[in-house]
């Protein structure tokens, strides 16, 4: 890769020169993402036990996802999660951003331990709760407390509750932090006015601070919602899918096909179903943000 | 992404007097101290737990009051995590996140200098932009089975090699977006002075954009190392002996090995989380204002 470092100021040459930057991350990309992207289509076609030849199967693998009622289900715990953890992270962290973009000292130290969750792998969180929330070695019999003292990973729902929880425990702190660097951003001049106006603080945060705050949201929630698509490690390792299949969202049952029953046809027309979901609450979310960036400029003027 | 772009003279509010300084002085914020408050105890209170748990002998692990730090603290439980091999389990970890990011990031440094540079003029760039746009709204887990399918293909199942090559791909999209967001923040004098002096691009690309965007790169490099040290899905996919072990993967096993004994259990999660916790306090302020940034605009 060398560049034409002489003359030729706006010819081809430079540019030609400023594509082949791009060539490295461009076919690393394409093998391991796109071209795998292809591939999961072309694989649910066909049947295959992961070890052995592939073969073509037709419509085999989709008769038989559409047709298994483990697939509807699947598809609701993860609507499920995503939707009561996004209904339980977004006003929180919109709460906690909004008061960690104030100017007191110790609200940086506040910033530093909310983080902490956040390095922790899923499997470590996940190994964790699973030590304090057991009914027998843990916190509840520990305490003594009877209210904690519970059958928590065994109980369909509260083995859901404790997903969720467990979801917030390391996702709010990042997303509060999102949202601190959304709030610093609005001009102070526009507070300033309310205040003139006499507007409380309550009607400053609906008047103001959330109608500003539209894009940041739109973001948060984009990676909230795409994320929550992929919660496949902490469930794994926390409840496996468990009780029966109380937990066992479309990315573990995507695993549990393909690598446990070694069925991958069947696998990847739940992957791309997977994608698709994906794909379509992107757009969705997209659409709700409207396109065009220089748009917010104009709102709320 | 969407963003917020705060300057514009439109944004700010017509010109009235100037209110009397005491006026704008802030109330405190009740609700969102108290729930601040309420958070920072949820999120200390179980890593208070593990680190204490982890100093207890088994024995009295189930004799002494959960919250109250032991009366005869131990390192046997971190002994027996480290006899447990987790030197080896480490040492993948390293080479397999070092591995990957550092090329990750170089790779996805060049692509965004290109894309902000060349300014949607070149065709093949604008393309080559929105594929790595459309990657991240895509569930990258989604590709595992073909990515399974190409790794034993090319001979490369349980190696390392099997967990750096995709970990660079699924680093490259948010990396591209953020360090293009910030390329894009560097002066435009300053690259035409660059050209006129007669420099190429590779040239103006490691000598004027990578020092000014330095704090750009760091964010990004922490945070793929993180993403990366804590993977789970493609070691538990792609790798299958002992000896090629990640981190996380081992926690897993050594608790299906150990579940009963709690403080041995917990100082394997302390010991695999203190790497992380190391780079976090040397690039603490790094991480948190680059990837606001980042993310809010």
């Amino acid at each position: 890769m060398s560049a034409p470092a002489t003359s030729v100021p706006r010819g081809s040459a430079r540019r030609g020169s400023l594509a082949w930057l791009a060539v490295p991350a461009l076919l690393l990309f394409v093998c391991f993402g796109v071209i795998p992207l292809a591939g999961v289509l072309l694989l649910s076609f066909t049947s295959w036990d992961g070890l052995g030849d592939i073969h073509f199967a037709g419509l085999e693998s989709w008769q038989a996802i559409l047709a298994d009622p483990g697939l509807p289900h699947a598809l609701w715990v993860t609507f499920l999660v995503m939707a009561v953890s996004w209904a339980v992270q977004t006003p929180a962290s919109i709460l906690m951003g909004v008061f960690l973009a104030g100017s007191q000292r110790y609200r940086a130290v506040l910033a530093v331990l909310y983080f902490v969750p956040l390095l922790l792998s899923h499997a470590a969180v996940a190994i964790t709760y699973k030590a304090l929330l057991d009914p027998n070695f843990g916190l509840g019999p520990g305490l003594n407390l009877a209210l904690l003292t519970q059958d928590w990973l065994g109980r369909p729902w509260l083995a859901f509750g404790v997903v969720i929880f467990v979801v917030s425990w390391q996702f709010i702190p990042f997303h509060a932090l999102i949202y601190q660097g959304g709030v610093r951003q609005i001009p102070r001049s526009m507070y300033e006015a309310a205040e003139l106006d006499g507007a409380g603080r309550v009607r400053k945060f609906f008047s103001i601070t959330l109608p500003q705050l539209k894009y940041t949201i739109i973001t948060s929630s984009t990676l909230m919602v795409v994320g929550s698509l992929t919660f496949f490690d902490l469930i794994f390792v926390l409840t496996a899918g468990g009780p029966g299949d109380a937990t066992r969202v479309l990315a573990l049952d995507m695993y549990k096909r393909g690598f446990q029953a070694n069925l991958m046809g069947p696998a990847s027309a739940i992957a791309v179903i997977l994608v698709l979901v994906g794909l379509a609450l992107a757009l969705l979310l997209r659409r709700v943000g409207g396109r065009d960036a220089s748009h917010s400029q104009l709102e709320g003027a | 992404m969407a963003t917020i772009l705060s300057t514009g003279p439109e944004r700010t509010a017509p010109p009235r007097p100037r209110p009397a300084s005491g006026r704008v002085t802030e109330r405190p914020n009740w609700l969102g101290s108290l729930t601040a408050w309420i958070w920072l105890a949820i999120v200390i209170v179980p890593i208070y737990w593990i680190v204490i748990t982890s100093f207890k002998t088994q024995s009295n692990y189930y004799a002494e009051h959960p919250f109250m730090p032991p009366a005869e603290p131990t390192l046997a439980n971190y002994r027996m995590v480290i006899e447990a091999d987790f030197a080896q389990y480490f040492l993948n970890s390293l080479i397999s996140t070092v591995g990957a990011v550092v090329p990750a990031v170089l790779f996805s440094f060049m692509a965004a200098y290109a894309i902000v540079r060349s300014g949607g003029a070149s065709r093949f760039l604008r393309w080559t932009n929105s594929l790595f746009l459309m990657g991240l709204a895509i569930p990258l887990q989604a590709t595992i089975i073909p990515i399974y399918l190409i790794i034993i293909r090319l001979h490369l199942y349980d190696s390392l090699m099997a967990l750096i090559l995709p970990s660079i791909a699924f680093a490259i999209p948010l990396s591209v977006l953020i360090l293009a967001n910030f390329i894009r923040d560097v002066p435009k004098e300053l690259f035409d002075s660059m050209r006129i002096d007669g420099a190429g691009e590779q040239v103006t690309l490691w000598r004027l954009a990578f020092p000014l965007t330095m704090p750009a790169v760091v964010t990004v490099t922490i945070y793929n190392a993180l993403m990366i040290w804590n993977g789970f899905l493609l070691p538990l996919v792609l790798t299958q002996s002992t000896d090629k072990r990640t981190l996380p993967l081992a926690l897993w096993n050594f608790q299906g090995q150990y579940s009963v004994n709690v403080p041995a259990v917990l100082a394997s999660v302390v010991l695999t989380t203190l790497p992380i916790l190391l780079l976090y306090v040397v690039g603490r302020r790094q991480l948190l204002s680059g990837l606001t940034a980042g993310f809010s605009r």
